[in-house]
């Protein structure tokens, strides 16, 4: 494996994780559950994003943002958008008082297209928004508040009141926004009717590569000297300023990407459910997501992807049964995984398979030079087995 | 204030904190390839000099000239590209990464965002890295997490970590507090070693080990110099022993 293969992937191990999540997404769940389920599924996946995104700014970054819904709900809207300007064609929308504009806007008697909807009617135009809306905001608030060292707990807060507002204002300008409905009945996109199930099959598996391509991304940042870097920040701040770094740029940075990441998700979302609403914005979904990158653990991006499915099917199962306990459970669960397994899922897998390793090792006799290559984290466990 | 051929040229530095004045009208003179030690008792303004210098506390008025380029309206990371190192005064390392990729950070190339994300781990890198652990007594530590290293180890590799980036001006906050006698030797023999090429400004307490160490003694008090020159000369001080030394 050539060195930049190596960096991207993250060597052999994590090219088996790697191959393994892409199975279990591209081949053992399509073939295990049915389009409705596989769609369920596909619909947890665009939160993984958002958990993978949290992976790079909260686990290495020690950024928490609380806030994570406003990117996922940014790129959703930007995609809802193009698909209810194309739903509402002058034909299809001959009985309003305005033919040609959403139907939520001519009940709220609008009769032209505000300016900001314009550009949604391209599809070019509408993915260059998708990545680049998101980016920006993220630039505006990561600049305000991480050139100021505005940093810890009230970064979060700040973010989860961002997330607050504009959840709100989404609510509130109904003509403009679809309010509290969202956006809803989006059929087709280019005239392709994404309701069907060969459009649904396809639609999860651009889904699912487009996730794998993100945490391909997120590994090529992590694995090179910026990734060492946030790490280092994570830890000692003011050691990375005295070494001649400007620190809010990085920040500002990954800020940036992790809302392009989520975005994705967003917009993802939107195509395979095929509404867009408020509610995948403000305070509560941030949160959630905070949870999935949580369980699935912090420091993990494949863990992410796992996290997320795991909650999100323990939250269909149960909440079908006990619908008003899951609230309970899931607040349970996030105490549960921050004092007990900090490094969620991902770290109970390291811990075992290491001692695995470690049992191993002394069975094998190992060539000297062998010994010394080992790697850090195995260099610890042995300290603490000594 | 003209140019000097000093490495760094404070003059009639003041900051004041509400009205109190940790560093009081300062002059000093810092010269090529010079081991200059700064001591004083606890609240003399030792550690808030530094802080000046590198840019972490803003100046009230005065001026701070390191080759001749003013410090005082630099940010951090601009100081330190000038080329001005500073060792805080608890070991501050990067806990979570091992000893080669505390020192791999600390080189002064790939400093920017898009820089850092296309760095590449070239020759002249793994071979400043050995170097400099070999200078700083790491090299069988390479492979292992910092977190692990002893506290003396620990003030070395922060040590190496600025080495990395081949400062001109180097400046140590007591290097050698909470090290064992035979690391404080060896952490002398280092530092005679390193201001062959660059000067240097430490912070320390430790009277045998500044003897060892000093070229130039600078004794603060209460924000003002109260006396400078050699070793032996400011033992000698009447002020200094009211003040510091005891008698």
């Amino acid at each position: 494996m050539n060195a930049s293969l190596n960096k991207l992937v993250g060597g052999k191990q994590g090219a088996i994780g790697l191959a393994l999540l892409a199975a279990l997404i591209f081949i053992i769940l399509p073939l295990g559950v049915d389009i409705f389920r596989l769609n369920l599924v596909g619909k947890y996946l665009t939160y993984a994003f958002v958990a993978v995104s949290l992976v790079l700014l909260w686990g290495n970054g020690g950024i928490l943002s609380l806030g994570q819904g406003i990117f996922f709900g940014l790129g959703g809207y930007g995609m809802a958008m193009f698909m209810k300007l194309e739903a509402s064609d002058p034909i299809s929308t001959k009985i309003q008082t305005t033919p040609g504009i959403p139907d939520f806007m001519d009940w709220n008697q609008i009769t032209e297209l505000p300016w900001f909807w314009h550009p949604f009617e391209s599809l070019p135009l509408t993915i260059l928004a998708i990545l680049v809306i998101p980016a920006l905001f993220a630039y505006l608030i990561g600049f305000a508040m991480f050139k100021r060292r505005v940093g810890g707990v009230y970064f979060a807060i700040i973010t989860q009141a961002i997330a607050l507002i504009l959840s709100i204002l989404i609510v509130g300008q109904q003509g403009y926004t679809g309010g509290v409905n969202g956006i809803t009945d989006l059929k087709t996109m280019l005239g392709w009717d994404t309701r069907t199930d060969s459009a649904k099959y396809i639609l999860y598996y651009v889904n699912g590569a487009l996730l794998i391509g993100a945490i391909l991304l997120s590994k090529y940042i992590l694995n090179s000297k910026f990734g060492m870097l946030l790490l280092a920040m994570r830890d000692k701040e003011e050691r990375v300023r005295f070494s001649g770094y400007d620190v809010s740029n990085f920040k500002i940075f990954i800020f940036c990407v992790a809302a392009m990441i989520s975005a994705v998700g967003g917009a993802m979302f939107t195509l395979q459910v095929g509404f867009m609403s408020p509610s995948f914005v403000g305070i509560v979904p941030s949160i959630e997501m905070v949870i999935f990158c949580a369980v699935g653990g912090r420091m993990s991006l494949i863990g992410a992807v796992y996290g997320t499915l795991l909650v999100n099917y323990g939250k269909t199962v149960f909440s079908e049964t006990y619908p008003e306990l899951w609230l309970f459970l899931m607040g349970g669960l996030f105490i549960a995984v921050v004092m007990f397994f900090p490094n969620g899922l991902a770290g109970i897998y390291d811990k075992y398979a290491k001692r695995f390793k470690f049992l191993r090792k002394f069975s094998d006799t190992q060539p000297a030079e062998k010994v010394k290559a080992t790697p850090v984290s195995d260099i610890k466990e042995m300290g603490v087995k000594a | 204030m003209s140019n000097t051929d000093f490495v760094l040229a404070i003059e009639d530095l003041t900051v004041s904190f509400d009205g109190f004045k940790a560093v009081d009208n300062l002059t000093m003179y810092i010269d090529k390839n010079e081991l200059r030690v700064v001591i004083g008792p606890n609240g003399a303004g030792k550690t808030t000099v530094l802080d000046l210098i590198c840019g972490k506390t803003k100046s009230t008025s005065g001026s701070i000239k390191f080759m001749n380029i003013e410090l005082t309206k630099l940010s951090e990371h601009e100081i330190v590209r000038a080329g001005v190192g500073r060792k805080f005064q608890t070991p501050s390392i990067y806990e979570n990464l091992s000893v080669y990729q505390n020192l791999e950070v600390s080189y002064p190339k790939g400093r920017g965002v898009w820089g850092s994300l296309f760095f590449k781990r070239s020759d002249a890198v793994v071979s400043q890295v050995k170097k400099i652990a070999d200078e700083i007594m790491l090299t069988d530590f390479l492979e292992m997490e910092a977190a692990l290293l002893s506290h003396g180890q620990k003030q070395w590799l922060e040590i190496g970590m600025l080495l990395m980036q081949d400062p001109e001006l180097l400046m140590l906050d007591e290097p050698v507090a909470g090290m064992s006698a035979k690391e404080r030797d060896q952490t002398a023999d280092l530092l005679n070693k390193i201001c062959k090429n660059r000067s240097v400004i430490v912070i320390e307490h430790d009277m045998e080990f500044v003897k060892k160490i000093a070229h130039k003694v600078t004794v603060l008090h209460q924000g003002k110099i109260l006396a400078e020159g050699a070793m032996d000369k400011v033992q000698e001080d009447e002020k200094v022993i009211e003040v510091y030394l005891g008698h």
